[in-house]
C-alpha cells in the first residue's frame, strides 16, 4: 500500500532503486550522495533487497563495475556527486556509447577547488555532452518518482541508455520531507523486467566496446545521438502512464503561472518551488511573472522550450544557471535557451543570471533581483550577452 | 571492396556477434621471411608460442610447436626468444 | 509556516531533533521539513539544523535566517555563537541551560520570550551521557505544543532509538515537566 511518510531525500531514492528490484549496485560513498548507497547498502545487508552491492575502491570502477553488469542483463544502480562524477568521467561516456541502461542518482554538488561539497550544477554540466538521458527532480518525491522511472526508460527496447536523476545536494539530498512511497504491489507491471539484446553470455558470446576504425566509428555515433533523441517519445510515453496510473505528472518542460507572464525565470531543479513562491508572493504587488523549468536536461527539448518561451504575453526570458562556463559565450542552459529560440521571429529578450554557486542559498530577494534584471532590459531594449553573478561581492 | 554498413544497418553500439571472428582475418600474406625450426635442437617450451602476436604457432601431437602459416606475419618474434636459437628467418 | 532553528554541537543530535519534529509533523497530517546547514563538521563545532513546518506545502529550501523558535542544546554556544540572530520578534527561545529564564535575559540583555530546561542534566541521570537532542524537544514541545503531538514526537524517538527508547521517552518527558518558563 502506498503511504505518505517523512523520509530523507536521498533515502526515498534509495527505496525507489529497491522498488525497481535492481540486481546490481555499483557505488562509492561521496556526500552529500552517501546515504543513498548506505540504505541501499543496509537493505542488501538486511536481506530485504536482493541484489549484489559491489564494493569499489573509486568512483572509476564504481561505474566500470555497473557498466559491465548492466550488459551482463542485470538491473544496474549507481550514485555520486560532483569529484566522483569527474573521477567516474571516461566510463560516463563509455556507458553511453555501450548502450548500457545504468541508472545514477547524481547529488548536485560543485566541482573543486576550492573543496566545497555544497551544491550547483557544475557536475551535471561537465557531462552534458555525454550521450546520458538526464532529469532533474525538484523535491524528494518527484526524486523517488523519477529515480522509479528512470530504469523504464533507459531499459526500453528502443532507448538503452543510461540515464541520471538530478537532484540537489543538501537542500534536497538531506531534507526529511512527507514523500508518498509505494507498496511493491502499487506498481506491479510498471516496469517490465530488463533484457539487453545483446547481453553478455558465455553460452552466446559476443564482443562488446570493440576497436571503432575510422570507417565505423561515425556510424556509431550516429546511431548513439539518433537513440537519445527518439528517447524523448519514450520519455512522454513513461511520464504518461505514471500520471495515469498513479497521479502524479512530469513534463519535459514545466510551466507556472506563464499565461499573462511578461518575464519568466527559467530553472533547474529545486529552486523551482522557491522561484515559483517568489512568483507568488510578487503577483501580490502586482508583478506578471512566471517560472520555466527545464526538467528534461538531455533529450534537450528544443520545441517544449520554444513554444514555452514564446507563448502567452513572455517578452523576457531570464536563465537562471547554477554553474559557469568560464571563457563561453554565457550561461550553459541559457545558450540552450537561446539556441532554441534563435529561428523564432519576435522571440523574446534572453538574458542570463547565476546564482546558488557552491551551496549560497538563493535568497527571496536574490530571485526578485533576477525578475528585475529582465524588466530592465525590457526597458532598455539591452540584451547582454554575457551572465551576471546575482550577489557576489564587487 | 566489402559494402560497410550504415549506422542504421550496424548492429547496436557496433557490438560484434560473431565471437572469435579474428580467425577470418588472416595475416599470412604479410610474410617475408619465415621462421623454420630445426626440432633436432627444439625443447617443446613454447617460448614461441607465448610470444607470438597472432597465435600462429600450434601445439601437435607430440608436443613440438608448428607454425600456422595462415597466420604468421614474419615478424620474427619468435626466433628472437627462442632460448636454444633454433628458429631461424628465411626467404623461401 | 513555522521556523525552527537548532543549535548545537557536533555530536549532541540537533539534526535529529530538527529531523524527528518533522517527522513526527508530518505524521500529524501537516507539511514539514528537516535539513542540517552542513559545514565542516566535525565533534564538538557548532553545528546548526533547520525545521519548518506548514499547513501548505513547503516550497523554499534555504537556512532559516528568521527564526520563529531558537533551540539551543548547549549553553555554551549562547557565548560563542549569535544564536538569537534573526529570531522574529514574540519568538521563542528554548534553551539547555541550568539558569532560569529571568537569569539568562538578564544576563544577555534579551527581551523576548526564554524557556529553559536543564536538559544536560537529564541526559546524564536518565541516559549516562550529555546528549540532549530528545531531552530538550521535551522542552520545545511544551513551549509550542502546536508544532507537533508529544505521541507522535514519541514514536519517532522510539523509531530511532529502539535500544534506547524508555530511556529517551523518560527524558523526553521529565525535560516537559521539568521546563521552566
Amino acid at each position: 500500500m502506498a503511504k505518505k511518510v517523512g523520509i530523507e531525500a536521498a533515502i526515498a531514492i534509495a527505496e525507489a532503486a529497491a522498488l525497481a528490484d535492481v540486481d546490481v549496485v555499483s557505488a562509492y560513498p561521496i556526500t552529500p550522495q552517501t546515504h543513498i548507497v548506505e540504505h541501499l547498502a543496509h537493505l542488501v545487508a538486511d536481506g530485504i533487497l536482493n541484489a549484489e552491492f559491489i564494493t569499489v575502491e573509486s568512483e572509476h570502477t564504481a561505474l566500470s563495475a555497473a557498466l559491465g553488469a548492466s550488459l551482463t542483463g542485470a538491473r544496474t544502480f549507481t550514485s555520486t556527486s560532483a569529484q566522483g562524477l569527474a573521477l567516474m568521467n571516461e566510463i560516463v561516456y563509455i556507458t553511453s556509447s555501450m548502450r548500457a541502461p545504468v541508472v545514477m542518482a547524481l547529488a548536485n554538488r560543485a566541482l573543486s577547488a576550492p573543496i566545497n561539497i555544497w551544491n550547483d550544477h557544475s557536475d551535471v554540466m561537465s557531462v552534458r555532452d555525454t550521450g546520458w538521458i538526464s532529469i532533474f527532480a525538484n523535491n524528494a518525491q518527484e526524486a523517488y518518482d523519477l529515480t522509479f522511472m528512470a530504469f523504464k526508460i533507459g531499459e526500453h527496447p528502443d532507448v538503452l541508455l543510461p540515464v541520471m536523476i538530478n537532484f540537489d545536494g543538501f537542500i534536497l539530498t538531506h531534507v526529511i520531507e512527507p514523500v508518498v512511497l509505494f507498496g511493491k504491489e502499487d506498481v506491479e507491471g510498471f516496469l517490465p523486467p530488463y533484457d539487453h539484446p545483446y547481453k553478455l553470455d558465455p553460452d552466446r558470446p559476443v564482443t562488446m566496446g570493440p576497436v571503432g576504425l575510422p570507417e565505423i566509428y561515425t556510424e556509431v555515433k550516429k546511431q548513439q545521438d539518433v537513440a537519445i533523441r527518439s528517447s524523448r517519445s519514450v520519455i512522454d510515453a513513461v511520464f504518461k502512464e505514471f500520471a495515469e496510473r498513479f497521479g502524479r505528472k512530469y513534463s519535459a518542460v514545466e510551466t507556472y503561472a506563464i499565461d499573462d507572464a511578461e518575464v519568466v525565470l527559467v530553472t533547474q531543479g529545486s529552486v523551482t518551488d522557491a522561484a515559483c513562491f517568489v512568483v507568488d508572493e510578487m503577483r501580490k504587488r502586482g508583478k506578471k511573472w512566471g517560472v520555466v523549468e527545464i526538467r528534461l536536461w538531455r533529450p534537450f527539448p528544443f520545441d517544449d522550450v520554444g513554444s514555452a518561451l514564446t507563448s502567452g504575453k513572455i517578452k523576457c526570458v531570464v536563465v537562471l544557471d547554477r554553474a559557469i562556463s568560464f571563457g563561453g559565450p554565457a550561461g550553459i542552459v541559457m545558450s540552450e535557451v537561446r539556441s532554441a529560440l534563435y529561428h523564432v521571429p519576435n522571440r523574446p529578450i534572453v538574458i542570463g543570471v547565476t546564482s546558488g554557486l557552491g551551496g549560497r542559498d538563493i535568497m527571496f530577494e536574490d530571485y526578485v533581483r533576477m525578475f528585475e534584471l529582465g524588466e530592465e532590459a525590457l526597458r532598455t531594449g539591452k540584451e547582454p550577452e554575457m551572465v551576471t553573478i546575482i550577489g557576489v561581492r564587487e | 571492396m566489402r559494402k560497410l554498413p550504415t549506422w542504421k544497418e550496424l548492429t547496436l553500439a557496433g557490438i560484434i556477434t560473431e565471437a572469435g571472428n579474428s580467425v577470418e582475418y588472416k595475416t599470412g600474406n604479410w610474410r617475408t621471411l619465415t621462421p623454420v625450426v630445426n626440432y633436432d635442437e627444439c625443447i617443446k617450451c613454447g617460448v614461441c608460442w607465448s610470444f607470438c602476436p597472432e597465435y600462429a604457432w600450434e601445439e601437435g601431437e607430440d608436443s613440438f610447436f608448428k607454425l600456422n602459416t595462415d597466420y604468421c606475419k614474419g615478424c620474427g618474434i619468435c626466433a628472437v626468444e627462442c632460448p636454444r636459437k633454433c628458429i631461424k628467418m628465411v626467404e623461401l | 509556516m513555522i521556523e525552527i532553528r537548532f543549535h548545537g554541537r557536533g555530536g549532541q543530535g540537533a539534526v535529529t531533533s530538527a529531523e524527528i519534529l518533522a517527522q513526527a509533523a508530518i505524521m500529524d497530517g501537516k507539511y514539514a521539513q528537516a535539513f542540517p546547514s552542513f559545514g565542516a563538521e566535525r565533534r564538538g563545532a557548532p553545528v546548526q539544523a533547520f525545521t519548518r513546518i506548514s499547513n501548505e506545502p513547503i516550497r523554499i529550501r534555504i537556512g532559516v535566517y528568521h527564526p520563529d523558535v531558537i533551540v539551543v542544546l548547549d549553553s555554551t554556544l549562547i557565548q560563542s555563537e549569535n544564536v538569537f540572530f534573526g529570531l522574529k520578534e514574540g519568538g521563542l527561545a528554548v534553551i539547555n541551560s541550568k539558569e532560569s529564564p529571568r537569569e539568562l535575559k538578564e544576563r544577555l540583555g534579551f527581551k523576548g520570550r526564554i524557556i529553559t530546561v536543564d536538559a544536560t542534566k537529564i541526559a546524564l541521570e536518565e541516559l549516562g551521557v550529555p546528549i540532549t537532542n530528545i531531552a530538550i524537544l521535551g522542552a520545545l514541545c511544551r513551549g509550542r505544543p502546536d508544532l507537533a503531538k508529544m505521541e507522535s514526537l514519541e514514536y519517532f524517538i522510539a523509531e530511532r532509538f529502539p535500544h534506547l527508547k524508555e530511556k529517551e521517552i523518560r527524558s523526553f518527558r521529565r525535560a516537559y515537566e521539568e521546563v521552566s518558563e
